[in-house]
């Protein structure tokens, strides 16, 4: 019924706001401490990866194309095309995984973890400001990974789910709300990537 | 069904100005515009995040009651930003004097 899917789909939103505000209590202590120290923040840029951010932006972007339209072959019952669409998508997750994770282990041998041996030479003055922002850089980029990692075993689920029964005009509920959720998770990380890896790239 | 089924040239139009979008912010990131590179790429991010919002998520299409409430989770973001600003940003325009 139309009634049941406006209230999945409203309900699903309720739960993307506390995810917002989950997400958005972070943005704005890291607005607050870009604004208190903005060398120390633009310093760190060039020990940032630009080009595999804007990559794995690049396919986080054609993830979100895929399972759109898995919504879409899911909402005229096309059960062939929902399986190819879900599991483009769960490829592309698991490259921008891959892709995060190479990076985490960059900065991980140039000493960038805060407190773990985090190492500043060249701007010494900065060695406590800086860790602050790479404290912000591996709690937003790492809970937006967990997020991924949610989002790909529900896909796996709705995989599965799809064998079994048939998705419809009538009922496609579950489709298009794993849909919500993984465009959430695209957004956020379109903020995070001009916030994070590109805030002294112009000096 | 309440949802119109979108074509599929929307969805690849919407992706295609995502992409382009993309290869735009990181470009003029390494142009040195000052204090308006944070301005010119928050602009594109909020503008690649309407559409997702508007096509990818449906929101377009769906009930004013759920816009409703979309609109109302980034009234309240705002509020916790501008708020927490208001209070970090004027923190230094009175001398610090004995409170109480």
């Amino acid at each position: 019924m139309p009634q049941q899917v406006d209230s999945s789909t409203l309900g699903m939103w309720v739960f993307l706001l506390t995810e917002i505000m989950f997400f958005g209590g972070m943005f704005g202590a890291y607005t607050i401490y870009r604004v208190m120290y903005p060398g120390a923040f633009a310093s760190t840029s060039k020990y940032m990866e630009p080009v595999l951010g804007g990559i794995n932006t690049a396919v986080l972007i054609c993830s979100s194309l895929t399972m759109a339209l898995a919504v879409r072959y899911a909402q005229i019952g096309n059960r062939k095309l929902i399986r190819i669409f879900l599991i483009l998508t769960m490829i592309f997750g698991v490259a921008f995984i891959g892709v995060k994770f190479s990076e985490y282990y960059l900065h991980w041998k140039e000493h960038l973890v805060p407190w773990m041996g985090f190492q500043y030479p060249e701007h010494p003055e900065f060695f406590r400001q800086a860790q602050i922002l790479f404290c912000f850089y591996f709690f937003m980029t790492g809970f937006h990974a967990l997020h991924m990692f949610v989002g790909l075993g529900l896909m796996t689920w709705l995989v599965i789910r799809n064998e079994k029964i048939r998705f419809n005009e009538e009922y496609y509920t579950p489709v298009e709300i794993i849909g919500l959720y993984w465009h959430f998770v695209d957004i956020v990380w379109i903020f995070l990537f001009p916030l994070l890896y590109l805030i002294g790239a112009n000096k | 069904m309440n949802h119109k089924v979108l074509p599929v040239r929307t969805y690849v139009l919407i992706w295609a100005i995502l992409i382009c979008a993309t290869f735009t912010t990181l470009g003029v990131a390494f142009i040195d515009l000052g204090p308006w590179n944070i301005v010119v790429a928050l602009m594109i991010a909020f503008t690649k995040m309407s559409l997702v919002v508007l096509y990818f998520m449906h929101v377009k299409q769906t009930s004013t009651l759920t816009r409703l409430f979309v609109v109302a989770g980034f009234f309240f973001l705002g509020i916790l930003i501008f708020l927490a600003m208001t209070d970090y940003g004027t923190r230094t325009w009175l001398p610090a004097g004995k409170m109480w």
